[in-house]
């Protein structure tokens, strides 16, 4: 059998911030395997960018810690690697792109040069070598006239040419490992299709890992191989993409799948809606951090944090105390369990003020006379 | 510089006068158009050209019906919604708007003088995109939802206090809420903050900006609920602005397809997923991906080439021709193609058009 490409093990990583501890991520452990490419979906706030950066070492001293946790990548823990050796995994072996490339690229270099200091930073090779490899990257994601490109400065490029840069470059080492983060949520959809095609293709092509981070179900389903659900810190759930869209085993991701609005749904039925809104990492529910919005919670839900356990198909995991009961992959949404709300008290509103402050009463006389000013060229909000 | 070459069968849905609105018809938007400045200079400011960010566009809405606008970031969707509430004044064209008053008076916003935009004013309402940003943040939730009551100096304060409250419960909020301050909740409760303002004066008709947008999928069902519940409970006809197909499909009766501010399809929500005939629309669809990776592996994928061209510097005639896999040269980056109706109640522009499956 081969030994995964990257094992982590009861990973914490914490901030320190004025309200409090921020327990970002929470113990989670997984691996992926050489080729594999792995799905991390959740809301925002899960914590899957901090997983990614912590693997990544880029988590940022003091208000930043990995507490606990081992992170083996081809046999090393990269959590005791010095930041000269992390620098040559960095970019070398894992490549990570992000969701705004302006943020990775530097506006006052062209295109080629960024993309040769990589190459130089991480191959043994000389300038004229790595322009080579350079416009052989550029290439390689679709871009024509590449020796031209070369020249030009990112500003110059629509988000979708950027993102395809952010992927010339972290593809041009041959890393074992792409870690992309949200690479497309920032673009719009015909130029997602194009990047997500352009991402497959090479990655397939190559047989490169790819950690792909997303809050968007429908993307996975066409990409991934595997999927791992966070929620509030923790690994809700993990599986293949089939275990997991066909025999989900944990509440949330039930309830993901059924909130969904569908391309292809004809009926125009009520969607179902999970109740309340995800936990503050600040201060996490006692027990399962889903309690307070899963209907199906009995009295130890809120006692004892349900630990990630094999459940449903074969390699499939959930964490629910409840999951080999539900029997969720026949639930229909409108047969689920609801949850209490909270009781409204029906108070008068009489201690309430109205009255608007000075600095507002002038803002909003100003937009009134802008909306009355119907002559005038453009009124404003 | 502005586009008169009317095309003659778009004149059925689009006439110069509201005369002819059906009784059912509560807004009928009319050849508008939007043109923003382009100018140079910092102290001698002279325009050097314009971008038309609405191009011509004709539609109308039945009352008690959803009509969903949908296209690509920059297409024109927000310019759209403001023109209609005359956030932003139309560079031309019509905007006829059915007043909830006695006699139903039928006015052009676009021309509306002060009185009448007023009337105009509490009769539309437009939820945005950002609950972030559209909120006031050093104002208290009831003093946000009562604004608009404030500003229209509408009842005592105990009448608006009462109408906070209700308009609290109505959004799913609890009147304990209405002494905090927006940052204190989340993206989804905010957005029904929004949603509670907008309805304050009783609105008829709501623009909803890409409401659900900024929400996570789990608060995205909320708000579509809420929306749905609303829309029954108070008469409402809505613009919904997305740029999601997925979620229009789900909110919408009839559909809108933008490209580059132009409407290049039109239809009913099923003959326009069933039997879409747009390129653009099929491209569109194509690239949206479908949460079950059984269909995702079968599907194929009609990608695009390139990017959208810049409104500033749009491709002469047909505003597609540069990305379309139909495109043929000699004639749609000659002509215009015209905005037809081929089906009852179907509208496309292309010189090809053809119906496609595309998932
Ligand atoms: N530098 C930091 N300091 C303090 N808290 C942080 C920091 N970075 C992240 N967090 C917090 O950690 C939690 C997890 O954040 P993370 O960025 O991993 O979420 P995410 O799942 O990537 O969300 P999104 O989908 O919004 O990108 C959040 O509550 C976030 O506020
Ligand atoms: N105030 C303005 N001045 C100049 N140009 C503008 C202005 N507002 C919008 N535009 C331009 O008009 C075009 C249409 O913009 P609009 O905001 O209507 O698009 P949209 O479809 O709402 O896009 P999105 O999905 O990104 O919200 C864009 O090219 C935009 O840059
Ligand atoms: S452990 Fe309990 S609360 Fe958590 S998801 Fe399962 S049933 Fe719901
Ligand atoms: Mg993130
Ligand atoms: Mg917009």
């Amino acid at each position: 059998m081969t030994e995964p490409l990257l094992e982590v093990d009861d990973l914490r990583t914490y901030f320190t911030t004025e309200e409090g501890i921020v327990r970002a991520v929470d113990g989670i452990s997984f691996s992926m395997m050489p080729g594999q490419r792995l799905g991390v979906v959740g809301e925002s706030g899960s914590g899957k960018s901090v997983t990614a950066l912590s693997v990544m070492g880029l988590i940022e001293p003091p208000a930043g810690q990995i507490v606990t946790g081992r992170v083996m990548f081809k046999g090393r823990n990269l959590l005791e690697l010095d930041e000269d050796e992390l620098q040559s995994v960095r970019g070398g072996q894992i490549a990570m792109i992000f969701q705004d490339p302006m943020t990775a690229l530097n506006p006052v270099y062209t295109i080629g040069d960024q993309l040769m200091e990589t190459i130089l930073l991480h191959q043994d090779v000389n300038r004229s070598e790595a322009r080579e490899i350079a416009i052989q990257a550029i290439e390689d994601v679709h871009i024509p006239n590449a020796k031209a490109q070369m020249l030009d400065y990112p500003h110059q490029y629509s988000g979708g040419m950027r993102q395809r840069i952010m992927i010339a470059m972290g593809l041009s080492c041959n890393p074992d490992l792409l870690i992309a983060d949200e690479p497309t949520t920032a673009l719009d959809v015909t130029t997602q299709a194009q990047i997500m095609d352009l991402m497959l293709e090479l990655a397939e092509e190559r047989g490169t890992a790819v950690m792909l981070i997303t809050h968007d179900l429908g993307v996975v389903a066409g990409f991934c191989n595997d999927l791992q659900v966070m929620y509030a810190g923790g690994i809700v759930e993990s599986g293949t993409i089939d275990d997991i869209y066909y025999n989900p085993q944990h509440p949330y991701t039930w309830g993901l799948l059924e909130s969904m609005t569908r391309l292809d749904d004809e009926q125009q039925h009520r969607l179902y809606s999970i109740p309340g809104s995800p936990p503050s990492v600040i201060d996490l529910p006692r027990g399962c951090r889903f309690r307070p919005r899963c209907g199906f919670a009995t009295e130890i839900c809120g006692q004892v944090l349900p630990a990630l356990r094999p459940v449903g198909n074969p390699g499939q995991m959930a964490a629910c105390h409840h999951a080999e009961e539900l029997n969720l992959k026949e639930l229909k949404a409108d047969a689920a369990p609801t949850v209490e709300p909270a009781a409204a008290t029906d108070s008068d509103l009489t201690d309430v003020d109205l009255d608007l402050q000075e600095a507002d009463v002038e803002g909003i006389e100003a937009q009134r006379s802008a909306m009355d000013q119907v002559e005038g060229e453009e009124g404003s909000l | 510089m502005t586009d008169t070459k009317s095309d003659p069968t778009a004149d059925s849905v689009a006439t110069t006068d509201a005369s002819d609105l059906p009784d059912d018809v509560i807004l009928r938007v009319n050849h508008l158009v939007k043109e923003f400045p382009i100018t140079k200079g910092v102290f001698f400011r002279k325009q050097v050209g314009a971008v038309q960010a609405v191009s011509d566009i004709s539609f109308e809405i039945k009352k008690g019906e959803t009509l969903g606008l949908v296209g690509e970031s920059g297409c024109g969707k927000s310019t759209t919604a403001r023109s209609v509430l005359r956030l932003l004044q139309p560079t031309s064209g019509d905007v006829w708007f059915r007043l909830e008053t006695e006699d139903e008076e039928i006015v052009n916003v676009a021309t509306a003088k002060k009185d009448t935009m007023r009337q105009v004013r509490r009769n539309m309402q437009i939820v945005f995109q950002d609950p972030y940003a559209s909120l006031n943040p050093r104002m208290t939730v009831a003093t946000i939802i009562a604004e608009p009551l404030t500003v229209y100096g509408e009842g005592s304060k105990q009448e608006r206090l009462d109408k906070v409250k209700d308009l609290l419960k109505v959004v799913g909020l609890s009147p304990e809420h209405a002494n905090r301050y927006p940052h204190e909740f989340s993206g989804g409760q905010r957005q029904r903050i929004g949603v509670a303002r907008a309805l304050a004066l009783n609105p008829s008709f709501m623009v909803l900006d890409e409401p659900v947008s900024a929400l996570d999928v789990s608060i995205q069902a909320q708000v579509l609920n809420l929306m749905d519940d609303l829309q029954d409970e108070f008469d409402l006809t809505y613009l919904f602005i997305a740029h999601d197909l997925s979620v229009v499909r789900h909110i919408s009766d009839r559909v809108a397809v933008m490209y580059l501010g132009k409407i290049v399809e039109m239809a009913g929500r099923d003959a326009l997923y069933d039997r879409p005939m747009h390129p653009y629309t099929h491209a569109l669809m194509s690239a949206v991906p479908i949460p079950d990776p059984h269909i995702e592996s079968n599907r194929k994928r009609m990608l695009l080439e390139g990017d959208i061209p810049s409104p500033a510097n749009p491709p002469p005639g047909c505003r597609f021709n540069t990305r379309c896999p139909k495109a043929v040269s000699g004639k749609c980056d000659v002509d215009e193609p015209e905005f037809k109706e081929l089906e009852p109640g179907h509208w496309v522009a292309c010189f090809f058009p053809e119906v496609e499956k595309v998932y």
